[in-house]
């Protein structure tokens, strides 16, 4: 299977995992992943509830320990790396929570405010203003700027969650299920939004999601967690092609009885 | 024939140092020594979140007023009238201002506001945090690389601690208070009298063992409801959990450390 996308121009790698494993007790949740990507792609890992796809994006970010595997990110080990550099390399990474968890006490504008300030300390007051300014209007959010969270929805809770890691403008996007729980349009306002994001600021994304659709729309590629492992990537097509059961069922389940 | 005995399938038998319950008890313990050495390591190193503390004293100092002040002045006002009649038997209610004031520093004042501090503080610790834990906020906040632990632990746990000796103080003045308007209204003693009799049988020692014991105190309501927070897991349940928890660690260690402190005291007075 070819596991390169035609979109992509470069063949840099920005992450890169070898036989990964990660347990909790006895449950065996990544047991042995494997997987390229490259610079300016996005790839939507599928998966079953519970098969770890979350666990992968937390170990990329350095949220959690792996047991044992090579975790390259940018060029860092991130399992191996001191703190301080593990910070630094958490600038350059976007991660877009399940449940948004953007910080109740804070207003919208707080919310954005607070990563920006804390690792920009030299930008004057205006800067720091346009900056948020001009990342919610890329999400389209501009007038929620002084609500806070508790009045937002929860797509516009999803889009200022993506805007609050845009703000810091990463090289990587880590996106968990970016569509679960919202209605289809805005599921396809955030799918746009996500690629908008791809190509505005030519990042390369990890898309946890169950949503075919999103996985369809927003990726280049596509892989998904079966076992603890990963099926060879690939584009949509490609790897629905597939007779692996476990692929058909998931398939049939969205496309099929959906209809 | 005897029937062959059935065998059936049974776990393998956990294996503990001495039994499950002793072994989380001291496996909490050195977790909460853990989480007490990271807070002196992160405390110590900058960069400093002076405007967080700042915010946090606001938070736990000044929003406390209200309450403390009516709790303190209550206080002074019953334990004087319960001590009257008592005194009054021997003759010595002229020694009312002395008992009281040394009932209200050396004891009262400590204990009810670290008392109202653990309820109030300890336990909006607890849920905050644990609600931000369960919540992912503090994920959100670690992968923006900020030091969650650094920011929300340090700050309140160095926040408590300050702001509670200086609550203290202020709930013993407000005592005094209560106690010279009960007194004042029964003997007729002027602010000046009460004042000189009360002061002439308090030390330093006493006013200095106030104070450490009210640091002692707020670096527990601290320690207890951030780690509960910090801690917390299983959903909403996990929360209430956390700062129930919270109080209930936090009541328990003042008084066990009001003994260990007393007994020290006493010692070298």
């Amino acid at each position: 299977m070819d596991t390169t996308s035609p979109d992509i121009d470069t063949k840099q790698l920005v992450i890169s995992i070898k036989d990964l494993k990660k347990s909790f007790g006895k449950l065996k949740v990544l047991d042995g992943v494997n997987i390229d990507i490259e610079k300016g792609e996005n790839i939507a890992v599928l998966g079953r509830s519970g098969s770890g796809k979350s666990v992968l994006i937390k170990i990329i970010s350095g949220l959690l320990k792996p047991d044992s595997g090579l975790v390259k990110v940018l060029g860092e080990e991130v399992d191996t790396i001191s703190a301080k550099a593990l910070q630094e390399l958490r600038l350059k990474i976007g991660f877009s929570f399940q449940n948004s968890a953007l910080y109740d006490s804070m207003s919208v504008r707080g919310n954005l405010e607070f990563p920006l300030v804390r690792n920009r300390r030299n930008l004057t007051r205006k800067e720091v203003n346009n900056a948020i300014e001009s990342v919610l209007n890329d999400v389209g959010l501009l007038q929620t700027i002084n609500q806070m969270p508790s009045e937002l929805s929860g797509g516009q809770r999803k889009r200022i969650g993506i805007a609050r890691t845009l703000i810091l403008q990463p090289e990587i996007m880590l996106y968990d299920e970016p569509t679960s729980g919202l209605d289809p349009i805005t599921c396809i306002e955030l799918n746009n939004l996500i690629v908008k994001v791809q190509q505005q600021y030519n990042t390369s994304s990890i898309i946890i999601t169950h949503d075919l659709t999103c996985a369809k729309t927003v990726a280049n590629r596509v892989t998904m967690l079966v076992e603890g492992k990963l099926l060879t990537p690939g584009s949509f097509d490609e790897v629905f092609a597939s007779q692996d059961a476990n692929v058909k069922t998931f398939y049939d389940y969205n496309f099929i009885n959906n209809t | 024939m005897i029937p062959a005995p059935e065998i059936s399938e049974t776990k393998p038998a956990e294996k503990y140092f001495i039994s499950k319950k002793t072994d989380v008890f001291f496996n909490d313990i050195y977790k909460v020594y853990k989480f007490i050495a990271l807070f002196f390591k992160e405390a110590f190193s900058a960069p400093f979140e002076f405007k967080e503390i700042i915010n946090q004293c606001y938070e736990v100092g000044y929003k406390s007023l209200a309450l403390v002040s009516l709790t303190g002045f209550i206080t002074g006002i019953v334990f004087t009238k319960q001590s009257r009649p008592s005194l009054a038997n021997f003759g010595a209610s002229s020694w009312l201002p002395s008992l009281i004031s040394i009932a209200i520093i050396r004891a009262l004042a400590p204990l009810v506001t670290a008392l109202i501090a653990a309820g109030k503080v300890g336990s909006n610790m607890g849920a905050e945090l644990g609600s931000m834990k369960v919540t992912e906020q503090i994920d959100a906040m670690e992968v923006s690389a900020t030091n969650p632990f650094k920011f929300l632990v340090v700050t309140r746990i160095t926040a408590i601690t300050i702001m509670l000796p200086i609550l203290v103080l202020y709930t013993g003045f407000i005592g005094m208070m209560g106690a010279y308007l009960n007194i004042h209204q029964n003997e007729q003693t002027s602010l000046i009298a009460f004042f000189k009799s009360a002061f002439g049988t308090i030390s330093f020692l006493d006013i200095f063992s106030s104070i450490f014991k009210a640091t002692c105190y707020g670096f527990t309501i601290g320690v207890a409801g951030c780690y509960q927070g910090y801690n917390a897991q299983n959903g909403t349940q996990g929360v209430g959990r956390a700062a129930n928890s919270a109080v209930v660690l936090a009541m328990f260690m003042i008084f066990v450390e009001e003994m260990v402190i007393v007994q020290f005291v006493n010692a070298i007075r």
